[in-house]
């Protein structure tokens, strides 16, 4: 079986990961309650999606 | 290779999975809203629109009564004598207008135990306005009669509302 011939170095391997990010999720401000919500989603504070409710969010 | 294989596997098995579905489309018609997991609430879509379809077109062609094969057929599905009169009877007369599309999925975000993608899956007609509030859903979830083998049904209805 074929095989590498070097190992990487240290900072080859780091060199690479350079362009592994985590990326912040898409966030915007949600219509009905101005809270803070992610996109496509209802909002968790009001229960609003699309100008509609879909659920009534538990009193905590 | 899964080339053109539609549909997910849910991570469970075939006999699994059909009695899942089944469980999760009368749950649906049953109350025209329901919660579960993404991918379970997109799978479900794909079973129970064509059981709606097949009641609409039944109940377009063949009038009110005459339709006892279709109802068989979607009785295969939904495993409830009641369900299968109340999509017959109210649900297929008030999509009839609709060409398809009767279910809308809603993301809700992910569920604190495992991470999963939670989704709300409801019928668009029956889910117009202002979300119900839950002790409305519980009276009518008791108002149901449970007529015949109300054990089963119990578990069938427990399910998909713990999901």
């Amino acid at each position: 079986m074929p095989n590498p011939k070097r190992r990487n170095s240290k900072s080859r391997g780091r060199k690479r990961r350079t362009h592994y990010k985590a990326a912040a999720p898409s966030i915007a401000e949600c219509p009905n309650c101005h809270e803070q919500k992610l996109l496509h989603r209802a909002c968790p504070n009001c229960g609003y999606y699309h100008g509609r409710s879909i659920i009534i969010p538990k009193e905590s | 290779m899964r080339h053109r294989k539609s549909g997910r596997k849910l991570g469970v098995t075939a006999s699994h999975r059909k009695a899942m579905l089944s469980a999760l489309c009368t749950a649906l018609i049953r109350h025209k809203k329901i919660k579960t997991t993404l991918a379970k609430a997109k799978e479900t879509r794909m079973v129970v629109e064509k059981i709606i379809t097949r009641a609409k077109n039944a109940v377009a062609t063949e009038g009110a009564k005459k339709n006892v094969h279709a109802r068989r057929e979607v009785a295969r599905t939904i495993r409830d004598r009641t369900v299968v009169t109340e999509l017959f009877g109210e649900i297929a007369p008030k999509v009839a207008s609709r060409p398809g599309g009767y279910t809308r999925v809603v993301k809700l975000g992910q569920r604190f135990g495992d991470g999963a993608e939670v989704a709300i899956l409801e019928l668009v007609d029956y889910n117009t306005g202002q979300a119900v509030k839950s002790a409305v859903k519980q009276t009518k979830a008791k108002k149901a009669p449970p007529v015949r083998r109300a054990s089963a049904k119990k578990a069938t209805e427990a399910k998909p509302d713990a999901k």
